[in-house]
């Protein structure tokens, strides 16, 4: 294989790819839209304030101010992960739009880039939106202390590329629609509950925390902690490094796993 | 004589063992309508595939327009309109969003494309649907939408690979007469196809492939008349009064008979045809029939009793 073929064959036809998915979903906004529009309310409502009575921090803070940076990695890494897994299964698989679309001079790379920067975009949506809410309960509730939070929006495109890149890597590889029962309790469903989001993990045992580090989420939710309460460290760059590394890697692995499926 | 529009050399396609395309070579010319024929399997999509950059070639050149399919598949595509076998219309766009968007795929505006998108409309009767959702639409106005599509890019060579498959027969008249008048206004296509009917219509020239090779090339009706004659004597005989038949029959090289299920043929047999079947007295048992493309695929791929 020669560097030419390593290295993805990207032009304007990635866009055309992203506006392509961009008026599929505003032509059935309603449907897309309402889910995003509630959830939040419901977790910070069932999550945050419900259970939140009965949990007590050493940190001293309230659990819904604990949960906020969650809320803003989880929601959006699921956003992306629904997009680029289910959504691009169905459109590889069950429509041929996949198909149809490299019979134009728009390459595989062209659909899978444009394919990971609309999971993107929804994620980064979904964070945005989020991040709003959480602004305008913040009179109440707290849950944003600094300024800084709103970097939380341009640094979300990197967990955004890297969620909609694994979950289209998965979509590469599934020869049928149940598949999807492995990536989701295999891998999303363990890192939505072990991401960090939802309690403290300094406290946990060393090997735990080894673990953590492998998580995509967990280094997500660190940056995200760390910019909405203002406390700004050095291993938040470390975490973006980290992110931009296994981003890059599942990039390539999503290209080279499409292209076997749709180049034969 | 025009100048070749796609030309293929020694073209080979092997998946592991199995060999898809066996070292094929052809020319498309400027203008023409050209046939691939074959029952399923012979490899007619598999050279679409190819051509349409989705199928690396194993090995041969493959040029369109002179522009080498391996080195330039962007290139390739952007002068190429494709119809593939199934049907993979945007369910989630409407029927003129569909178009809208499949010529942005081409870097074409919506603006630029406007006019050809009304006309393509129109022409596959299709200009009163341009709201409707694509899944409700019929089976054959899916096939047009699809076909419709391929022209918003202004295609120098439009590719149907199986246009008419699992249409009723309204709806097959329906797309030969709107690909013919696409010929007529000198449109190159290349078409696949595995009913012999379809090809003698709209071919100008045409291969028969099977099993990855091409068989023969040339005009409908000159392989008719080459390979099948002027005339085919059918029988549906019980095996004993067939065999007294055909003993009647001179013993001439010209003569060659196939058994597909329990009909026969008889094939250059001349007066003597014209004689058995005068003899039987029965057009349900015996008639003469003028020949066409199924014998002549009949006869090459040779599934004859003789043999």
């Amino acid at each position: 294989m020669t560097v030419a073929q390593l290295s993805p064959d990207v032009s304007s036809g990635a866009y055309r790819v992203w506006q392509r998915n961009r008026d599929a979903t505003l032509r059935n906004w309603p449907t897309e839209f309402l889910g995003i529009a509630v959830e939040p309310f419901a977790i910070i409502l069932a999550l945050g304030l419900a259970l939140g009575r009965f949990v007590e921090l050493e940190s001293g803070e309230e659990y819904v101010q604990f949960l906020a940076p969650g809320l803003l990695a989880l929601f959006p890494m699921f956003a992306a992960t629904f997009e680029c897994a289910w959504g691009s299964y169905v459109r590889l698989e069950m429509q041929g739009t996949y198909q149809s679309i490299i019979a134009t001079p728009i390459s595989v790379d062209d659909v899978i880039t444009g394919e990971i920067l609309w999971g993107t975009t929804r994620a980064l949506v979904n964070g945005t939106y989020i991040l709003i809410v959480a602004l305008i309960l913040n009179p109440w509730l707290h849950m944003i202390e600094s300024p800084w939070a709103v970097l939380v929006v341009p640094v979300g495109v990197l967990p955004g590329l890297l969620f909609s890149s694994i979950a289209i890597s998965f979509a590469a590889i599934a020869r049928a629609m149940s598949h999807f029962a492995y990536f989701f309790t295999l891998v999303i469903n363990p890192m939505f509950w072990f991401g960090g989001a939802f309690f403290p993990f300094d406290e946990l045992p060393r090997w735990v925390q080894i673990i953590g580090f492998f998580v995509p989420l967990k280094h997500v939710v660190d940056i995200y902690r760390g910019l909405i309460n203002g406390e700004l460290e050095w291993s938040m760059l470390g975490s973006l490094a980290w992110l931009a590394v296994v981003t890059v890697g599942f990039y390539a692995v999503a290209i080279a796993l499409m292209r076997r499926r749709l180049i034969q | 004589m025009t100048a070749a529009v796609i030309e293929a050399r020694g073209l080979v396609k092997r998946y592991g063992a199995f060999v898809a395309v066996d070292d094929i070579s052809f020319d498309i010319r400027e203008g023409e309508c050209f046939g691939v024929l074959g029952p399923n399997g012979a490899g007619k999509t598999t050279i679409i595939r190819m051509i349409t950059a989705t199928s690396p070639l194993t090995s041969g050149q493959l040029s369109v327009a002179g522009i080498d399919v391996t080195r330039a598949p962007r290139e390739v595509k952007s002068i190429l309109g494709v119809v593939p076998q199934e049907d993979n219309l945007d369910p989630d766009l409407p029927v003129r969003k569909n178009l809208e968007v499949y010529a942005r795929y081409f870097g074409l505006s919506k603006a630029a494309v406007r006019q050809r998108i009304d006309e393509a409309l129109e022409l596959f009767q299709l200009d009163d649907r341009s709201g409707s959702n694509v899944d409700d639409l019929s089976g054959g106005m899916k096939r047009r939408l699809t076909i419709a599509r391929a022209l918003v890019s202004d295609p120098k060579i439009l590719i149907l690979d199986e246009p008419t498959t699992g249409l009723d027969p309204q709806a097959r008249h329906l797309v030969w007469q709107q690909l013919r008048l696409l010929r007529a206004r000198g449109v190159t296509m290349l078409l696949t196809t595995h009913y012999m009917e379809e090809a003698t219509h709209l071919c100008d020239r045409l291969v028969i492939m099977h099993r990855g090779k091409i068989l023969t090339e040339g005009r409908p009706h000159d392989l008719i008349a080459e390979v099948a004659g002027p005339q085919v004597l059918e029988l549906r005989l019980p095996a004993a009064e067939r065999d007294a038949l055909l003993a009647e029959f001179p013993q001439s090289d010209g003569i060659s008979v196939e058994q597909v299920e329990d009909l026969t043929y008889i094939y250059g047999g001349g007066d003597a045809s014209l004689r058995a079947a005068e003899q039987v007295g029965d057009p349900h048992r015996a008639h003469v029939r003028p020949g066409n493309m199924e014998d002549v695929f009949l006869l090459l791929t040779g599934r004859g009793i003789l043999d």
